[in-house]
């Protein structure tokens, strides 16, 4: 046996455990440095910062998508190597929204969302239409599922989004401004799907510039900059008293812009 | 003014230059329609066609083996009318689909009409003309046939039948060339349409995968793979075909161990399908390159491996981009057969070539040239026609 | 050893144990290259030790003296002087000027008319824009081989010979050969005369080479003028609007406002179509021309010397290729440097 597992998965275990990561890009630039995260079973995390800040490419490595070269990230017990085996496992258990969405153009809704689970976890196609079929009805978009991606909206297809990655069964759901490239009236339908999923005790790491989201839904706030974590605190005394002079600039100018 | 009228002095006698070009065109459209019809209808001797149908259909083929080219096509006939029918079998309402679209009932009419008319026109016995007309009728009976009954067959079998088309092109060979109890019949023996269409097709066949890989290759992040591919599609694209022919036809014999290099017919079908390959390449990378990075992204994220993630949302939506180009290339590599006759062998354009060295018909090169132009054009017209339907088919609003 | 990895004992997190190369992803990426390599390598190897085996046996190991021993056949056309004593490689040369020869005067002709042809198809005039598409239409669907055997058999050996050929004013065209105007004896400018039943004149272009470039260029010019109707097309139609709101005329509009912009989009197609056209003057034997493939075919017939003949061909096309590419390239640089 080669794979780290954790002994016994009780929920006192943290689901993530990011400790001084470091990254540094093919050219040279140091995108993460020394980042360290703790996210507990059920709780909602936001990263806010500045564009540039890092806060992508920290959330990316959760998965995998991004490489790191320093430091350490166990999810859910698993210990991120460079096992591929492990990387795959990984995977399976962490869902992502990503902020273009990335819905499969050329198959249905519906074909979207039974896709991984019929090839990944070889479960019977019948049974994983039934579970689309429900998790569509959730999001509020069931009578779209013979559409393709192209002929819904933004937000409905963002929450189509969603139901793929849930359909999946995923222990943690990261969120890679979800509603960034959304048109305004479309972004509350999708914060909605994710507040719901918030209640029911997802545990989420979510990267927004949504302030309302934040402060109603978030377990934690977490601002970075310059690829580092500047402050991480309660929403409420995040947003009402922040200890760091970066975050009260940030917040300064984020709360101009979205009062 | 009727609005034919002012739609006719808009688009041809706008100005008063706009009217001397369209009358200098009409003049000349009429000049060179009348010049070519008087030829065709009076100064052109077709009998050179007539005569050397069979030769230009199959070449030198031994005519007591023709039956096997006979039932051959009459299979190619069976399987094209049932795949057309399987097709249609599952209209798509939500697209005004329907069972007999107006463009099946022309291309009935285009098989009957080719069924009837060309055979007389060739001049054919009449044995020979009523093969034809069964051959027609095998197919539109099998497309009538698959339309109605298909939906009824079992999804098993449904979901086998593709798998026929890949046996039936290896059956196509053996009768052909022989073997399995067959008598052997020498490729030096093939010719005609039939070897134009059969090294086309083997060589479109096979460059497919090749090409796909050459693609993947050259998007690849390992470098070694890149380079690779970069250099094989470069020299291969680099070159002209008849150098890589002229290679193939006198320096595969050093590089084969003992001297011994395939048949002449394989040998040139090899050399196309590598040549096919590097242009095919350049197709489908531009397909890739059409797929956002984000696609791999999301797939690899809920879990699918980098083969399945490929095969399964990358792959699907790069060939659908690149399906244009991809047919323009088997529309190029289908007219680039006729190089072979330049390195000896009896496809159309060769065939063509020992006609005219008859005594009998020495000069007739202009009906000969032009009877291939018009086949060539339409095979190619079709090809194109066929590529510009399936991308529709293809391609109902499902691209974001 | 599959295994789910959320079950079951294994070591306390944090202590990451090896992981096996097999499915360590820096490693995995690196033994795939080396498999290819590896696997191309072999190949390699197993062709060339072939070759040279084959060759050593056959008593052909490259060498390159028979470049110089006397090449013992004639070129009908040559502009470098050329006779059956002087030396295989200037016969290959002579071929090579024979094939820049068609090629240039190819690259101008059909860059002309492909850019006429492309413009004449947002003409307003319907007709001549259906008759640019049919010309198109019907030049791609046909091979080019067939249209150059056409244009050589049915259309330059028909042409009349002696009074009856075609006149021009200081232009012949008989059957045998394109008899031009030009300076002769000196300093005098001469046209085509007959004398004794034969045209003579100081410039004479053969059948063949006319066949074969009225055949690449009517080819090449069909593909260009798409390349040139592409790039119109990129261009946004509110410039057209634009420039027609201030006064200028259609003609005006495209060769001063549209043009210039669809230049960016057009040269990287010529690229492409200009080194086609390079690869297509091999064709050149068809029609009886003698270019370079058609002196290196004579060549190997004479010497056996396939490997060496073979590789010859490959690099100074492949060199025409990157020569037209480079230039190209040049080009493209230019046209979007003046855009900004």
């Amino acid at each position: 046996m080669t794979s780290s597992v954790s002994p016994a998965r009780t929920d006192a275990a943290p689901m993530i455990e990011a400790c001084a990561v470091q990254k540094w890009y093919p050219n040279g630039f140091h995108a993460l440095r020394g980042v360290d995260l703790t996210v507990q079973r059920g709780e909602v995390v936001v990263i806010m910062g500045p564009s540039g800040s890092g806060k992508s490419t920290f959330l990316r490595t959760f998965n995998a998508l991004e490489d790191f070269q320093q430091g350490s990230i166990c999810v859910d017990g698993i210990v991120l190597s460079d096992d591929l085996r492990q990387i795959d496992a990984i995977r399976q258990e962490v869902g992502m929204v990503f902020q273009q969405f990335n819905l499969f153009p050329h198959l249905t809704v519906l074909e979207n969302l039974t896709l991984a689970p019929v090839l990944v976890r070889k479960r019977p196609k019948a049974e994983v239409e039934q579970q689309a079929r429900a998790l569509l009805r959730r999001v509020g978009i069931a009578e779209q599922s013979d559409k393709y991606p192209g002929q819904l909206s933004g937000g409905q297809q963002q929450r189509v989004a969603i139901a793929r990655s849930l359909c999946m069964e995923p222990r943690i759901m990261l969120f890679d401004e979800p509603t960034s490239a959304l048109d305004p009236e479309m972004v509350r339908e999708v914060l909605e799907v994710m507040r719901g999923l918030a209640a029911d005790g997802m545990t989420m790491v979510v990267v927004t510039h949504e302030v309302h989201f934040a402060r109603e839904v978030a377990t934690r706030v977490v601002l970075m900059a310059d690829g580092e974590k500047v402050e991480e605190a309660p929403p409420e005394q995040f947003f009402t008293n922040p200890t760091q002079e970066r975050s009260k600039r940030f917040l300064d100018q984020i709360l101009i812009s979205n009062p | 003014m009727t609005p034919l009228l002012r739609r006719l002095r808009q688009d041809l006698f706008a100005t008063p230059a706009d009217g001397l070009v369209t009358v200098l065109l009409l003049a000349l459209i009429g000049a060179g329609g009348f010049a070519v019809l008087h030829w065709a209808l009076g100064q052109a001797q077709w009998a050179v066609i007539r005569a050397n149908s069979t030769l230009f259909a199959v070449g030198r083929y031994p005519l007591d083996q023709q039956w096997r080219l006979w039932l051959l096509t009459a299979l190619l006939a069976a399987a094209t009318g049932l795949s057309w029918g399987m097709l249609r079998s599952h209209p798509r309402p939500d697209r005004g689909g329907s069972l007999w679209p107006r463009n099946d009932w022309m291309a009935v009419g285009m098989v009957a009409l080719l069924s009837l008319a060309l055979p007389s026109l060739l001049g054919l016995a009449l044995p020979l003309q009523l093969r034809w007309w069964a051959i027609a009728a095998l197919l539109l009976l099998l497309r009538w046939l698959a339309g109605r009954f298909g939906p009824l067959l079992p999804a098993p079998l449904k979901r086998c039948l593709p798998l026929g088309l890949p046996l039936l092109y290896l059956l196509g060979m053996v009768l052909i060339g022989g073997g399995l109890a067959l008598e052997p019949v020498s490729p030096s023996q093939w010719g005609g349409l039939m070897l134009t269409l059969l090294e086309s097709s083997f060589a479109i066949l096979l460059c497919f995968p090749l090409g796909v890989l050459l693609a993947l290759g050259r998007r690849s992040d390992l470098p070694l793979l890149r380079w690779g591919s970069v250099v094989y599609i470069e020299f291969f694209r680099g070159a002209p075909l008849i150098t890589l022919l002229f290679l193939g036809q006198n320096m595969l014999g050093f590089l084969l161990p003992g001297g011994v290099a395939p048949e002449r017919v394989w040998r040139a079908a090899w050399v196309l399908t590598l040549f096919a390959a590097a242009y095919l390449a350049e197709a489908v990378r531009s397909g890739l390159a059409a797929v956002p990075r984000g696609q791999l992204e999301a797939a690899r994220s809920l879990g699918l491996s980098t083969p399945q993630a490929f095969t399964t949302v990358v792959l699907p939506q790069a060939l659908r981009v690149a399906l244009p180009s991809m047919v323009g290339q088997f529309i190029s590599l289908l007219q680039d057969t006729t190089l072979l006759s330049l390195i000896g062998l009896m496809e159309l354009l060769g065939t063509a070539r020992t006609v005219m060295a008859n005594p009998a018909f020495l000069g007739r090169n202009a009906e000969v040239y032009f009877t291939l132009a018009v086949l060539f054009w339409c095979c190619c017209a079709a090809l194109g026609l066929g590529s510009r339907a399936l991308e529709r088919r293809l391609n109902p609003s499902t691209l974001a | 050893m599959a295994r789910s990895p959320s079950v079951g004992p294994s070591p306390a997190p944090g202590l990451v144990t090896p992981v096996p190369w097999w499915r360590h992803r820096r490693v995995v990426p690196w033994v795939v290259q080396g498999a290819v390599a590896l696997t191309v390598l072999v190949v390699v190897a197993f062709l060339l030790g072939n070759l040279i085996r084959n060759l050593t046996a056959a008593g052909l190991l490259l060498t390159w003296n028979w470049l110089g021993q006397p090449a013992g056949f004639d070129i009908s056309e040559t502009l470098l002087p050329f006779n059956a004593e002087l030396p295989y490689w200037r016969g290959l040369a002579a071929g090579l000027v024979n094939t820049l020869r068609v090629v240039i005067t190819g690259l101008v002709g059909s860059t002309l008319v492909g850019t006429l042809l492309g413009m004449a198809s947002f003409s307003g005039n319907a007709l001549l824009r259906g008759l640019t598409r049919t010309y198109v239409e019907v030049v791609r669907n046909i091979p080019l081989l067939l249209q150059l055997v056409f244009w050589y058999f049915v259309v330059f050996l028909s042409l009349p010979n002696g009074t009856a050929a075609l006149q021009l004013p200081g232009v012949v065209l008989a059957k045998s050969g394109l008899y031009l105007a030009g300076f002769g004896d000196g300093l005098h400018w001469i046209g085509p005369q007959l004398q004794n039943g034969v045209w003579q004149a100081p410039l004479r272009l053969s059948v063949e080479f006319g066949a074969l470039l009225t055949g690449l260029i009517a080819y090449t010019a069909a593909f260009i003028a798409e390349v040139v109707r592409g790039g119109i097309a990129a261009v946004p139609k509110g410039q057209w609007e634009a420039a027609s709101s201030l006064g200028l005329s259609w003609w005006q509009t495209l060769i001063k406002v549209v043009l210039p912009q669809a230049l960016r989009v057009i040269v990287p197609g010529l690229n492409t179509q200009f080194i086609s056209l390079a690869k297509n003057s091999s064709l050149a034997v068809a029609v009886g021309y003698t270019d370079l493939y058609s002196v290196a075919e004579t060549t190997l017939n004479q010497t056996g010397r396939a490997v060496e003949v073979v590789l010859l061909l490959l690099g100074t096309y492949l060199a025409l290729d990157l020569f037209i590419s480079l230039l190209m390239n040049g080009l493209n640089r230019l046209v979007q440097i003046r855009e900004r």
